[in-house]
């Protein structure tokens, strides 16, 4: 079994039910027909705008949504059959990291009960047991073992989103979702961040499917590299091709666009000024 | 930035105020609270006070007068006692008040948690049921109820409950809408629990004050609702004490003998009063809305309070010479500074940056200059902020707001949220020019309109119409640059004008600010945490952390070779397109050292 995750023809649309009186609401069409597969112990990045469905299919994922077409298998289990079991047998296969760190964690639960719940309902563990696995995966984010007492609003971001990583880390699941895990993060957090994501990565086996819009931490976490754009996967290859030869016209602007540390103002076209609007209200 | 300001100051001993003693500071509720202990205990203890029984009649004895002998408060047409009926009418009534308000709260909640957990057709059904008791006057309802189960003390104690439901189901369903989509209830989703244990270990907690809120505030008006049963003759039956049936006896006699009727309407009056003052102070300390900020409105411009006399401002090419400026906050007793002591200089059509992390202290730099920090907490405690060669803080408060808009103007981090969503684009950046200046409303939209095809927009013409909520954040960010241009502004501060907008369209928008600056002459003040946004448009760059500016120099050379080494870890840190996985290995050594 080498493929973690796969993914054939995904499609997710909000809204455009019929309504009481008849009428057909307004639909949005958030992923149109997405395949790809994540490969054991691979880092797969998913970049985008906001609003291309990356975030989406992330949470269709992890079941948080239901797609409206398509099949999903997950470490070569359906998805519907997996789906039938309830979100506990979800939780045990795959585990999903939020973007805001601190609104992901309950405001009024200690870190000890809310690493709890998964060591305890995902993985039947004893107190003892949970206990002994509460102080290993602290060790495993680096996080001291007062942490557990304490509440979330006491932690910083980079500090919280550690957290969270050991609550996804708690189901021993052994694919992870992690959605713009740093985006909220400032860079000298999100560097830290990102060694740790490496480092557990190799210690645990994990497989990584990495939502970003930052251009230039996907490149340096990822193995493969997905584009979405307005819900379709417009472009998927290896890190080093993708970036050396962007294929897709959006590719190619999303790298131009990213800031860079070098001045090379001239350099860029000073086409968009005119033009800017189109792309900006469609996205 | 204020979030990380309250965790470092709640470490400290000018820990938040606790609720106790804020509710003790609380003027009226602590008289309520007073005055509910009193009577309360009063009530209580009814069985062992020296007070002669309340039912037993003396018809000899009807009628007597306040200070009567044997009778404090004189007796009523059976010759009762009514200090004796009155202390265990008070009792009969806490206790039919205090109980419709559980019970009402327990069955609304637990309507409005399913109903805001649950949504669809579930809510559809419950709400509507809801909407179906509120249509009923609350009165007639609750006359039909105890009509149907026939009179009596329990029977009013039920109908108000019901009536009451509704209160409770709608405010609890209004916070679970919000609750049940954060992220936390999806964490403990993927944590394997059950969705009823998510609602009522995870939702339930964040849900009670609000549930203790609604309480607090009702209670009054429930007892007050029970003493109108009884009043109507349909609560409290003869010859049991309470205070409503004790006024509906007492009325017959209003003119004979008043005091039999005012006794116990005074008591009603205190009774509730003191409830409802209490409960708007606990509302007030619990509610995290109020409780977050002081309790009054911020003044229009922060507070100077300068601890030395400002230094005259020297002649400088500079059109914005900040020197030794210090801003605090106040938290409880003591003062915390957020800046302390920067001082930097912005000439004519220069673009700066100033770049930290987040409680660095860079927006709250930005906001002093023209005293736009929130006060109180905010005061400005030190330092002069000199535009064209005049300080700032010496001026009026009139003088201070004239400076906004005119020679600076600021752009702020999302526009959706500093753009008003009622009104069309067109007439907010037309309020804008006719802040300060007089022209007509015809030529103010002409205005608006070019300032639109300034910033880029296509079709202005059509989109000077069009609501915030109809454009893209690209656009609204353009629409906020058109209102900060309004008025031809020699210094526009940008604070993150980019940070909330997508990579492409980050690019254009630090484009035409770039070009804008280099058309009209301006001096941008550019606060960012993003080390690419500097590279491209900035001219120089200032460091800030903890407050304080640790290096500051020409852009190219500050990036190339920095010297501070708290900004050689930090340029370290931002990941370069191009590096690929070698990123994660130069940086690996930074961290290898003092790991936590």
């Amino acid at each position: 079994m080498s493929n973690a995750i796969v993914v054939k023809d995904l499609v997710k649309t909000f809204g455009g039910k019929r309504s009481l009186f008849g009428g057909t609401g307004h639909a949005v069409h958030a992923v149109k027909g997405v395949s790809f597969e994540l490969k054991q112990n691979e880092t797969l990045a998913i970049v985008g705008e906001s609003g291309s469905g990356k975030s989406t299919i992330a949470r269709m994922l992890v079941g948080l949504e239901t797609p409206t077409s398509g099949t999903i298998a997950i470490g070569g289990q359906d998805y519907a059959e997996l789906h039938a079991k309830g979100s506990r047998e979800f939780g045990q296969m795959i585990q999903y990291v939020f973007q805001d760190p601190v609104a992901s964690l309950n405001p009024r639960k200690t870190i000890d009960t809310i690493l709890d719940v998964p060591l305890k309902l995902l993985r039947g563990y004893d107190s003892e047991k949970r206990k002994a696995r509460k102080r290993e995966l602290l060790d495993a984010v680096q996080m001291p073992s007062d942490t557990l007492e304490r509440y979330p609003h006491e932690f910083s971001g980079g500090q919280a989103q550690r957290i969270a990583i050991a609550r996804a880390l708690a189901a021993e699941a052994k694919i992870m979702v992690l959605d713009e895990p740093v985006s909220a993060l400032d860079v000298s957090v999100q560097a830290q961040v990102l060694l740790l994501l490496d480092d557990l990565k190799r210690e645990f086996d994990l497989s990584y499917l990495f939502i970003s819009h930052d251009l230039a931490v996907v490149e340096s976490v990822s193995d493969r590299v997905a584009v979405m754009y307005l819900g379709e996967m417009v472009e998927l290859d290896t890190a080093e091709k993708l970036f050396a030869a962007p294929g897709h016209e959006y590719t190619r602007e999303l790298i131009a666009s990213a800031p860079r540390l070098e001045r090379e103002r001239q350099s860029r076209p000073e086409t968009d000024r005119r033009g800017t609007t189109e792309l900006s209200s469609r996205a | 930035m204020t979030q990380a300001l309250a965790t470092t100051s709640t470490s400290v001993s000018t820990a938040r105020l606790s609720s106790w003693s804020l509710l003790l500071n609380n003027r009226l509720a602590t008289a309520g609270l007073i005055i509910l202990t009193v009577i309360g205990a009063i009530a209580l203890l009814a069985p062992w006070l020296p007070i002669p029984n309340p039912n037993t009649t003396l018809p000899a004895n009807r009628l007597q007068p306040i200070l009567s002998d044997g009778h404090l408060l004189g007796t009523d047409h059976l010759g009762r006692d009514i200090l004796s009926r009155l202390i265990w009418g008070s009792r009969v009534s806490i206790a039919v008040g205090v109980s419709a308000t559980l019970i009402a709260a327990l069955v609304g909640s637990l309507i409005g948690l399913v109903s805001g957990y649950a949504r669809g057709t579930t809510d559809n059904v419950l709400m509507r049921g809801i909407d179906m008791i509120m249509a009923f006057p609350y009165i007639l309802l609750a006359l039909a109820i105890v009509a149907v189960l026939g009179p009596g003390l329990l029977n009013a104690l039920y109908a108000i409950a019901i009536v009451n439901i509704p209160f409770f189901a709608r405010n609890v369903r209004g916070i679970t809408v919000g609750l049940a989509s954060r992220e936390f209830v999806d964490a403990a989703r993927l944590s394997g629990k059950t969705h009823a244990a998510i609602l009522f270990t995870e939702v339930l907690p964040n849900v009670l004050p609000v549930i203790v809120i609604t309480m607090s505030t009702t209670v009054g008006w429930m007892i007050l609702e029970t003493a109108g049963l009884s009043f109507l003759g349909l609560g409290a039956q003869p010859p049991q004490a309470d205070l409503g049936s004790m006024l509906g006896e007492g009325r017959r006699l209003l003119f004979t003998a008043p005091h039999v009727s005012i006794i116990p309407g005074l008591m009603i009056f205190a009774l509730v009063m003191s409830i409802n003052l209490l409960g708007d102070g606990v509302r007030d300390v619990l509610d995290p809305r109020l409780r977050a900020g002081d309790l009054t409105r911020p003044l229009s411009v922060t507070r100077v309070k300068r601890k030395t006399a400002p230094a005259p401002v020297e002649a400088s090419d500079a059109i914005l010479d900040v020197r030794g400026l210090e801003t605090s906050f106040q938290r409880g007793r003591a003062t915390v500074p957020a800046v302390k002591g920067v001082s930097f200089a912005l000439r004519k059509g220069e673009c700066m940056g100033l770049i930290g992390e987040s409680g660095s202290g860079k927006s709250v730099t930005a906001l002093s200059l023209l005293g736009l920090v929130a006060s109180p907490p905010g005061v400005i405690t030190d330092g002069t902020v000199a535009i064209e060669g005049e300080d700032v803080f010496s001026r009026s408060e009139t003088g201070i707001r004239a400076l906004r808009g005119a020679k600076v103007a600021y752009v702020f981090q999302d526009p959706l949220t500093t753009l008003h969503p009622l009104y069309r684009v067109g007439e907010q950046i037309a309020e804008a020019i006719t802040a300060h200046q007089r022209i007509g409303k015809g030529e103010a939209r002409a205005r608006a309109i070019a300032l639109m095809e300034q910033v880029g927009i296509r079709d202005a013409k059509d989109r000077v119409d069009a609501y915030p909520h109809e454009m893209s954040g690209g656009q609204r960010q353009r629409i906020g640059i058109a209102m900060a241009l309004a008025n031809d502004p020699d210094i526009i501060i940008a604070d993150e004008p980019t940070t909330a907008l997508d990579v492409t369209v980050q690019a254009k928008i630090l484009d035409l600010l770039q070009n804008l600056r280099k058309e009209r002459g301006m001096a941008l003040l550019l606060i960012t945490h993003d080390f690419g946004v500097v590279a491209q448009v900035c001219d120089r760059v200032a460091v800030m952390k903890d407050g304080e500016i640790v290096e500051a120099g020409e852009t190219a050379e500050l990036l190339r070779a920095p010297q501070h080494p708290y900004t050689q870890k930090l340029i370290a840190c931002v990941p370069e397109l191009g590096q690929g996985k070698a990123f994660l290995e130069t940086v690996r050594p930074l961290f290898a050292e003092g790991k936590p």
